[in-house]
């Protein structure tokens, strides 16, 4: 295949997972809030969904990003196409376009009501990307 | 150091038609709101791509994080 492995890992973890969530730490134990609030939205949805951890090798980040072309951690993909990070999640979540692309029924009411202004995230030194 | 109005001007400078108000607590996070007629037709994720690729290199370094909501006027 190709000479590099870990993007070939990547790629197909991608491929093979409707709902992907690369992260800082894991849903349980979040080790940045952007990550954290990310994972909440989707545990929030009770939908089933993959999650990579990318702190314990520096190159997982790397070949990511090369991958999406897209800078920043977390990153969420559905069905092989990458969705948005943090930002445009709580925005998608907000104004409730989030159900359609993970087809799941809206809910009656308007969506939640805590992420209705999805104005930008307060800043964490957490999401340094380094 | 880059400041909120240095980012301002920089988004503004690359995307024709910009208008962008950027906010920072302490020159290092940063949040942008970004509102562009060239954003029209194009999903989300580009509209973030345009701004992330005006800094490519410092996101992470100088720009420690940078908070993003785009908006086709």
């Amino acid at each position: 295949m190709s000479e590099n492995p870990l993007r070939d890992a990547i790629k197909q973890a991608i491929d093979e997972n409707d709902v992907i969530l690369f992260m800082k730490g894991t849903p349980d134990q979040p080790m940045c809030g952007f990550s954290a609030r990310t994972a909440q939205t989707l545990q929030a949805l009770n939908t089933p969904f993959a999650a990579v951890d990318v702190l314990p090798d520096p190159r997982i980040r790397q070949e990511l990003s090369a991958l999406s072309n897209w800078p920043t951690i977390p990153q969420l993909f559905v069905k092989g196409e990458l969705i948005g990070g943090a930002d445009i999640v709580a925005e998608l979540y907000a104004s409730g376009e989030l159900y359609d692309i993970l087809g799941l029924e809206r809910p009656a009411d308007a969506p939640a009501e805590p992420q209705a202004d999805p104005s930008p995230a307060p800043l964490g030194i957490e999401n340094r990307l380094g | 150091m880059p400041t909120a109005d240095e980012l301002k001007q920089r988004i503004e400078a690359a995307i024709p038609g910009a208008k962008a108000s950027v906010e920072s607590p302490d020159d290092v996070h940063f949040s942008a709101h970004v509102v562009a007629p060239a954003f029209e037709g194009l999903s989300r994720v580009q509209q973030h791509r345009m701004v992330y690729d005006i800094f490519t290199g410092e996101l992470g370094g100088a720009i420690h994080a940078l908070s993003l909501k785009t908006e086709v006027p």
